[in-house]
């Protein structure tokens, strides 16, 4: 008896040391994963807004993902304005509506293409769609395309700082933190 | 200590160390096979043979391939199939056998669910059996992102994408497995090490837990025939050979299993020398480029099924469906109520289950190639319903099957 409480006193001591050293291995293995300080420091971008033209999609990056700059037309801005949801999306510089978002459709993160003359998103790889403002308008995207942390700056646009303009449309539910 | 004598021979000095007789009679010429099977019972030495090419064909290819995302898609397409000595024979060999092994496995499979192999003790063999699939699955995949072009990037985006779990949105979990924000150089690397180290180690160790858990219920037959081995082999061995139902594994039976394995490798060399293009998508001869989705991004062919069960519902739905997918062949020997472990001809309505539940993957399969569009999405949806319907339709169709 006294023999054998013994070893179980080794065995549950041996269990405890494993035990801490198999936390901290894991805690290492899982640091070891971990996206690279360089990696994750690597990314503001700023947009000089005044070259883009009217309903003509530009693709910027932006942490290694595609970014959609398009200018809104009269005729767009029109279709926006009888809908206050399209109107969220967009963002105002100078006098002139712009969408800015990832060009990552929020379904399994395909590039979707732009038809300027339907003013439509399309993704090929599952059929999802978008409207001029990345409203979702088909199944399966869960939602509009996200829009990237941005500061407006004058007539530029800083991407990866958040403005008080980024922070009210998170508050409202227009974008998730992308 | 173990007493040793002087040897008489190297046989000998050996057998003294190492009980290499004892061994050869335990694993080879004293291992029980019945005779009453036919030639889908050599799938798993083919696979087995397979899974060797694949080790000896990526040996090679790993002394010139380069896991950096500048070089790794010349070291493919430049450096070995253009420099290096029969370095295109390894990649197409290479290629070709990956694809080719699934087509086995699932032949392996459902020759397994048609002969009922997956109970009445053969339980851990079917689980064991699903786990090298799925080690499989992870080391096609991880292969697929090493030349870098299109599809391996895309393919990689959206399968990494799977894990952010749709609306919960696990954006840092998807950034943790990459490393970074999108596919890139860690993304590379990491997949490089599970290719080649870390999944092929879980492969080795599982096929060894596939074959022990053959041992104590041995083969199944074409008749489901419960078979008393040791009554049996003590027929074989008494000289009865003609009497006894079952063979030894070595010569016997080897020497079937290498016969078909021999007609195996003519059909499987006919394609690496002439039809090797079937297992390269054209897609990715182009280098990776993330700003540029691939026009039509779809799995290769062997896992298109899963893919068109993801694809014709909502996100979260979706998901859930591929999940479903994934692990519910695990879940065969519970699901299936019924005693009799007989070929699925002899078993009423799981009959036409089989049946189905083939078709309805052969139908997935066409139609996770085609675009999403139209009629194509239409008999998607419906396949896919088919698939989770039958799954549900099994515990019950089985419950109520008559006794054999």
């Amino acid at each position: 008896m006294k023999n054998s409480s013994r070893r179980g006193f080794m065995g549950k001591a041996f269990g405890a040391v494993a035990g801490v050293g198999a936390v901290a291995s894991l805690y290492a293995m899982k640091r070891s994963w971990d996206p690279l300080p360089s990696v994750k420091a690597a990314g503001f971008t700023t947009l000089d807004m005044s070259g883009y033209k009217e309903n003509e999609l530009v693709t910027e990056k932006w942490r290694g993902k595609p970014i959609f700059v398009l200018k809104q037309s009269a005729e767009m801005m029109k279709k926006a304005e009888a809908n206050p949801k399209d109107m969220e999306r967009l963002i105002k510089i100078g006098d002139a509506y712009y969408l800015v978002c990832l060009g990552l459709c929020t379904h399994l993160g395909c590039i979707p293409g732009y038809d300027s003359g339907e003013q439509t998103f399309l993704c090929a790889c599952h059929g999802g769609m978008y409207d001029f403002t990345g409203e979702v308008t088909k199944a399966p995207p869960p939602r509009g395309l996200d829009i990237p942390p941005f500061k407006i700056d004058g007539q530029k646009l800083v991407l990866g700082e958040e403005g008080p303009e980024y922070k009210k449309m998170l508050e409202s539910g227009i974008t998730l933190r992308a | 200590m173990a007493h040793f004598t002087k040897a008489t021979s190297l046989h000998d000095w050996l057998n003294q160390r190492l009980a290499v007789d004892t061994l050869r009679r335990v694993l080879a010429t004293e291992y029980w096979i019945p005779k009453n099977i036919n030639f889908l019972w050599a799938m798993g030495m083919v696979l087995a043979i397979t899974f060797g090419i694949l080790l000896i064909s990526g040996i090679f290819l790993l002394m010139y391939y380069q896991p950096n995302v500048d070089l790794a898609f010349d070291s493919v397409n430049y450096t070995i199939m253009q420099e290096v000595g029969y370095g295109w024979l390894w990649r197409h060999v290479h290629g070709v056998a990956a694809s080719v092994v699934f087509l086995i496995i699932y032949i392996h499979m459902f020759t397994g669910i048609y002969y009922g192999s997956y109970k009445k003790g053969r339980e851990m063999i079917w689980l064991s059996g699903m786990l090298l699939f799925v080690a499989f699955s992870a080391e096609a995949f991880s292969g697929y992102m090493l030349p870098w072009g299109q599809m391996s990037y895309w393919a990689g985006m959206v399968i990494t994408n799977l894990f952010a779990g749709g609306s919960l949105h696990a954006d840092g979990l998807v950034e943790w497995i990459r490393g970074d924000y999108v596919p890139a150089q860690a993304f590379l690397n990491r997949f490089f090490m599970l290719h080649v180290l870390l999944i092929p180690l879980a492969i080795l160790g599982l096929i060894g837990l596939h074959f022990g858990a053959l041992r104590i219920p041995h083969v199944n037959n074409q008749d489901g025939e419960e078979l008393d081995f040791e009554a049996e082999a003590a027929k074989y061995k008494s000289g009865d050979k003609k009497g006894s139902k079952v063979i030894a594994f070595v010569n016997d039976f080897m020497s079937k299993d290498m016969m078909v394995v021999g007609i195996y490798l003519i059909f499987f060399f006919y394609l690496v020398f002439y039809h090797y293009d079937f297992a390269m998508d054209p897609v990715n001869f182009d280098p990776a480029d993330g700003l540029k989705t691939p026009a039509h991004i779809y799995p290769e062919w062997y896992f298109l099924w899963s893919y068109e069960i993801l694809r014709p519902f909502s996100t979260d739905v979706g998901l859930i469906a591929f999940a479903f997918a994934q692990v519910i062949f695990f879940a065969l020997p519970f699901l299936d109520r019924s005693p009799n472990a007989v070929p699925a001809s002899r078993r009423g309505l799981f009959k036409y289950w089989f049946w189905a539940m083939l078709i309805d993957m052969i139908i997935l399969t066409a139609m996770g190639k085609v675009p999403p569009e139209g009629l194509f999405s239409t008999i998607g949806l419906y396949a896919a319903l088919t698939f989770i319907g039958l799954w549900i339709a099994l515990p019950f169709i089985t419950k109520f099957e008559k006794k054999v």
